[in-house]
Parts: structure tokens; C-alpha cells; sequence
């Protein structure tokens, strides 16, 4: 992890984009720092994608500044070009081209490349190194792209949603590609919507719904700010209901929360807090359908900011 | 992060390793491991001038069969005689042989020597027949010393250059440079669009003239393959003549390859998906194989339209091939259709760079 006083690697400002009918990014600010892993963490249709791609200088702007490596896109684009890896979402590589030939037309652009062969075997393609893309997996092709990103040595890398839709055991293999990227120095910008991928990967994340920055902090910092040493999730049956400042009212429960069906209590121990609920719940005749506890989440930050879930599952 | 201010050091590289030699390779990758695209851009026109082959081989006169019945006095010298014609297969056969050939048609005409005179055995009806009994009775008079007193002389009809195989080499040589050029773009950079590889390419250092500009470098290499096929069939198997000079003939294609690939860029400058960017293709394609005189002259079109149809790119193309291949001009003659086609190139290469999309 790098020190607050790290020279910035990425400083947006006022960042606006609009779309014929949407605001896409609305007075949107972020600070990375050199060396930093950071990551967008926001629900489809935050913004996350416009921001980083208008931060890898392929969208324009309607307003705001944005400093990529102490460089501007209208100043140095092919200085920027050079010096950024990026990996956009759901790219398809030419399918007929093999992974080394991929590899060897990516490194054909930079004029500082890393060797095709230390980058195969970086991301564990030594077997797929004759065959074509058409042939690779889904996990496969994540890494390849990945590895066209890496292939210029660059020293910022910006990844959008590198795991979406890949299984678990893919998404482990390219969090460790990450890691070890990471482990170099360099710094990282990550898009996701998974709190978990956040969670493991990124040193600082920004939560970003409708265009704006909504939290800001390490992973432990937000989870931190939800108060909470433990959540408790419960359902009632026959779609009973139970006011939300009674719960509140309860010993050891410092706040209360209902989105949909779902009641979340945040609790600073969960023996302190069950007793109280469950008298509560049988003096009002209301029947549990499920009940679980977990340890506070960026999940639950997000809900907590938002009253909406991450995602939609 | 010391190394974000510094300079990065250019390495020197093989010119393999090189982006536009990259990016050419890329495409003829692409273009080769694609059966289908082989087929139609070089097979096809195989199979078109190979029929075309057959239709139009040159057929020497058919000669007819007739059988001389040995054993006869003076049989020695009317098998001679016949035997000089090139007209004739002539066959030597015994008395029940040579009558069992002409039952079963296998000769049209029976010949048998009777001393000075010959009788002629034959099936009127056969039109065949009647023609080897005419040749075969020329030939025996001729030998024996008739002069004819009318002196004839032939052209024969077939001379190489003025076929309808001749007129439609250059056509389809054109349509296919059109076609190829057109196509084999199209498809690439719209399939590359729409799986957002445009995007990615133009999210590296790559300098975006060079992605154009490798397309234009394989066609190059496609060009001389195409151009080998069907002229190497048209002037071996066909006999279609290059009357002025192969350079020129050369130079005509290569420019209109380029043409052509500026024509390519341009439509798939925008067209986000494959049945978009066909559309467009056959839109701006199938004019020009109707009035271009592909298949036949353009000149059969009223003279109002005239001016547009000699602007037309293939017409350019056409125009000029055929004026160099049947007629032997030369290339400077053919200035004309020669700043039609760079006026193409032009005018399409600069509106493609500036319309073209990368996401």
C-alpha cells in the first residue's frame, strides 16, 4: 500500500459526461495514488465505465479535468498511450489470431514491450500459446486480454470489470494476476461490482452511484463507518411487518434497515442484540422466516448509503 | 515512480516486429484462416474462367470419319489422296468390316475404289455424311488434278482477341479486384468494430494510419495472387491476348486495387454490424457490375448516362484493360481512365480517415 503522500497516479475533478437523455457522470472527483490498487465499486449504470474510459482518453468529456500520470489526454496522447495498460470490458480479440500472435501484435505498438514469452507465461497461457483465441475459455480470454494490457510494461493499469462472468476459479487466477502486478509497484484502477473482488484487490475504493462519488475510504475504513460489528439479516413469514424504530429501539442495535422483505439489523454483538429482537417479534405474534448473521460487507455499505442492493441477483 | 518522468528508450526491432508489418500479417492471417473468403476470392473466379475455359476452347475442325475398302484396284492412291485431308480420319478396312462400320455409324462414308472410278456408299439423311462425301470427293478430284476456278480464300471468325472470351477477361479481372478489395475490408474492420477490437486498437500507441494502411499493404499481396490466377488462365488456357505491354496492365490493377480498398474503408468507416456494411456494399457494388461492361459493353446504355457510367471506378478499370490488353494501348493513352481512379482513391482514402469510427 502506498503513503497518502505518494504522487498522484490518476486526479479527476469535476468530471461530467451526459448522453442525449442521461447524465452519465455528474461532478465526479477521485485521487489515486502511485502505487495504489483502486477500485469503482457501483452498481450496471453508475458511471463507472464512462469515468475509466474517459480516463483512458477514448470519451471526451462535457467538463472537468482529468490528469492521467501528471500528463493531459489533449497534450500527450501517444506519450499516455504508451504508458497506460488497459483492459476494456468485453473486448473480443481477433479469434482467429493465436495467443502468441495476439501477444506479438500488442507488443508490435510500444516501444517499451515486455517479451510475449515472460507475459504468456505470466498469466499462465504456456499451453495455450499456439491456439487460437476462438479455442480459449472464458477464463482464458480474460487473461489474454489482461496480458495485452500488461504487455507494454505500463505503469498505470486500468482494468473494467475484469471478472464479470467468469467463474470463481477464473476470478481467484486473475485476482493473483493483479496481485502480482500490483507487487511490482505500479498502480492499478479497477472497475466491479463485486464487494468481494474489492474487498480482496483494492487498497482504496470509491463508491459511485448516479455519476458521484458516495464513499470514499480503505475497505476497512467503510466497513468500519457502518458501525457495525455484525449484521443481522431476517425475514418474517406471511409477509408480516414490523416498524423499523422499533427495532431501532432495541438494546445493542445501532441501526435498522428494510429493502424489499429484508430487515438488516447493525449490531455491535449478536447476543446482545437477539434476545431483544426475538421478545420483540413474539410480543407482536410476527413468525422468523430466516434469520442469518455475517460480518459487515461493502455490500452493506452500499445498502447503507443507497437502500438499493449492488446488484441485482 | 521515478521512471514517469523519463523518457522511454526505443528499442531497436527486427522489421517483423515492427507494428505495420504486424498489423499486414494480422491481416492475412485472418484472411487465410477464413476457407469461405479463400474460396470466393480465389477460387471462384478459378471456377468461372475454368468453365469458361471449356465453353470457349478452340475446337479444332472436327474431322470426319469415312472408311476406304482395301483390296480394290487404285485403292493405293484414293487412300492417299483422302489420308492428305485434314478433314478426314481415314480408315483402311476389309469388304464386311468397312459395311458393318458404316451400319453402325461409325464412319460416315463408305469409299470404294473401283480402278479410275470410286463409288461413294453413304446415308444422305446424315448431314455429317453428306459433308464427307463433298470433302472427300474434293480431295480426290484435287489429286487427280482439278483447278478450281474461283479463287477463295478464309478468315476464320476465331482470331484470338475479338471472342466474347476476350471482351469478358478484363471485366472479370476488374469485378474481381472491385469485389475483392471491397469485401475483404468490409468484413474486417466492421467484425472489428463491433467486438469493440477497433476500440482496444485505438486505446494502444498504435498509430491509426498504419491500421489502414496494412489493409491496403495485404491487398497488395492478394492483388498479385488474384491478378496471376485469372490472367495466367485467361493468356494459357484461354488464349486471351496481352497485346500491350504487362506492366501497363499491372499498374491498371494495382490502382484499382487501391481505388477499390478506398472505396472499402469508406463504407465500413461507419457500419457497426456485418448486415449493415453489406448492404451498403451491394449498394455501391451492383451498379457498377451493370453498367461497368462487365458483361457486356457499357456503350449499350443511352448516351445521356454516359459521362456517369465512364466516372464509375470499374468502368475506369474495364475501360482501360481491355484498351491495353486487345488493342495494345498504352498506358499513356489511358490517362484519363487512370485520374478516374486516382480521383477515387483520393477522394475515398480522405473521407474514410476522417469519417472512420474505432468504437
Amino acid at each position: 500500500m502506498s503513503a497518502p503522500s505518494a504522487p498522484l497516479a490518476l486526479s479527476v475533478r469535476g468530471l461530467v459526461k451526459r448522453y442525449a437523455d442521461v447524465t452519465a457522470v455528474d461532478g465526479l472527483d477521485l485521487e489515486v495514488r502511485a502505487g495504489e490498487c483502486f477500485g469503482l465499486l457501483g452498481p450496471n449504470g453508475a458511471g463507472k465505465t464512462t469515468t475509466i474510459e474517459i480516463c483512458e482518453g477514448l470519451t471526451a468529456a462535457d467538463a472537468g479535468e482529468v490528469t492521467v500520470l501528471g500528463r493531459r489526454w489533449d497534450r500527450h496522447p501517444r506519450e499516455l498511450r504508451e504508458r497506460l495498460g488497459i483492459c476494456l470490458q468485453d473486448t473480443q480479440l481477433s479469434d482467429k489470431l493465436t495467443v502468441e500472435e495476439t501477444l506479438t501484435l500488442f507488443a508490435s505498438f510500444y516501444d517499451v514491450a515486455r517479451p510475449v514469452d515472460d507475459v504468456i507465461a505470466m498469466v499462465s497461457l504456456g499451453e495455450k500459446r499456439a491456439s487460437r483465441v476462438v479455442g480459449l475459455s472464458g477464463g482464458q480470454k480474460q487473461r489474454l486480454a489482461v496480458a495485452c494490457a500488461m504487455v507494454g510494461e505500463p505503469e498505470l493499469l486500468f482494468l473494467d470489470e475484469p471478472t464479470t462472468g467468469l467463474d470463481p476459479q477464473s476470478r481467484r487466477q486473475l485476482w493473483e494476476l493483479v496481485e502480482r502486478f500490483k507487487s511490482t509497484g505500479r498502480t492499478v484502477v479497477l472497475t466491479t461490482h463485486y464487494m468481494e473482488e474489492a474487498e480482496v484487490l483494492c487498497d482504496r475504493v470509491a463508491i459511485v452511484d448516479h455519476g458521484k462519488v458516495i464513499a470514499l475510504g480503505t475497505p476497512r475504513e467503510l466497513v468500519a463507518s457502518l458501525d457495525a460489528e455484525h449484521v443481522v439479516d431476517f425475514t418474517l413469514a406471511h409477509d408480516a411487518e414490523v416498524a423499523l424504530d422499533l427495532l431501532q429501539a432495541l438494546p445493542g442495535v445501532r441501526s435498522a434497515r428494510r429493502t424489499a422483505g429484508l430487515y438488516e439489523l447493525a449490531v455491535g454483538a449478536v447476543h446482545e442484540a437477539l434476545p431483544g429482537l426475538l421478545a420483540l417479534l413474539a410480543a407482536r405474534g410476527v413468525e422468523l422466516a430466516e434469520l442469518k448473521t455475517h460480518s459487515p460487507t461493502l455490500e452493506d455499505v452500499f445498502v447503507g448509503l443507497t437502500g438499493r442492493a449492488l446488484r441485482d441477483e | 515512480m521515478s521512471e514517469h518522468g523519463s523518457a522511454r528508450v526505443r528499442k531497436s526491432r527486427r522489421l517483423v516486429e515492427r507494428p505495420l508489418a504486424q498489423l499486414t500479417l494480422v491481416r492475412m492471417r485472418e484472411f487465410f484462416r477464413e476457407p469461405e473468403a479463400i474460396f470466393w476470392t480465389f477460387g471462384f473466379p478459378l471456377l468461372l474462367a475454368g468453365g469458361l475455359a471449356i465453353a470457349f476452347r478452340n475446337k479444332p475442325a472436327e474431322a470426319v470419319p469415312v472408311a476406304v475398302v482395301s483390296g480394290a484396284a487404285g485403292s493405293e492412291r484414293v487412300i492417299a489422296a483422302l489420308k492428305a485431308d485434314s478433314g478426314l480420319v481415314v480408315d483402311v478396312l476389309g469388304d464386311s468390316a468397312a459395311a458393318a462400320s458404316l451400319r453402325m455409324g461409325k464412319v460416315a462414308l463408305l469409299v470404294e475404289p473401283r480402278g479410275d472410278s470410286v463409288r461413294y456408299r453413304f446415308d444422305s439423311d446424315r448431314a455429317e455424311a453428306r459433308s464427307a462425301r463433298m470433302i472427300a470427293d474434293v480431295a480426290l478430284q484435287r489429286a487427280a488434278g482439278r483447278v478450281d476456278p474461283v479463287a477463295v480464300s478464309e478468315s476464320r471468325v476465331t482470331e484470338a482477341g475479338s471472342r466474347y472470351i476476350d471482351f469478358f477477361l478484363p471485366g472479370l479481372l476488374g469485378m474481381n479486384l472491385m469485389g475483392a478489395s471491397v469485401w475483404s475490408i468490409a468484413f474486417s474492420v466492421v467484425t472489428a468494430r463491433s467486438k469493440r477490437l477497433l476500440k482496444r486498437l485505438s486505446a494502444t500507441p498504435m498509430r491509426r494510419g498504419q491500421y489502414l494502411a496494412s489493409f491496403i499493404l495485404s491487398r497488395l499481396v492478394f492483388l498479385a495472387i488474384e491478378v496471376g490466377v485469372i490472367l495466367g488462365i485467361g493468356t494459357w488456357m484461354l488464349g486471351v491476348p496481352v497485346r500491350g505491354s504487362l506492366v501497363a496492365v499491372l499498374a491498371i490493377t494495382l490502382l484499382a486495387a487501391l481505388a477499390f480498398s478506398g472505396i472499402g474503408l469508406l463504407i465500413s468507416s461507419r457500419a457497426r454490424t456485418v448486415e449493415a456494411v453489406s448492404g451498403l456494399a451491394n449498394f455501391v457494388l451492383f451498379p457498377m457490375w451493370i453498367f461497368s461492361g462487365v458483361f457486356f459493353a457499357s456503350t449499350r446504355f443511352p448516351d445521356v448516362v454516359q459521362p456517369l457510367i465512364k466516372a464509375l471506378p470499374l468502368t475506369a478499370t474495364n475501360d482501360a484493360l481491355r484498351a491495353v490488353m486487345l488493342q495494345g494501348a498504352t498506358l499513356g493513352s489511358q490517362a484519363l481512365n487512370l485520374a478516374i481512379l486516382t480521383a477515387w482513391l483520393v477522394v475515398t482514402f480522405v473521407a474514410a480517415l476522417r469519417l472512420f469510427q474505432w468504437r
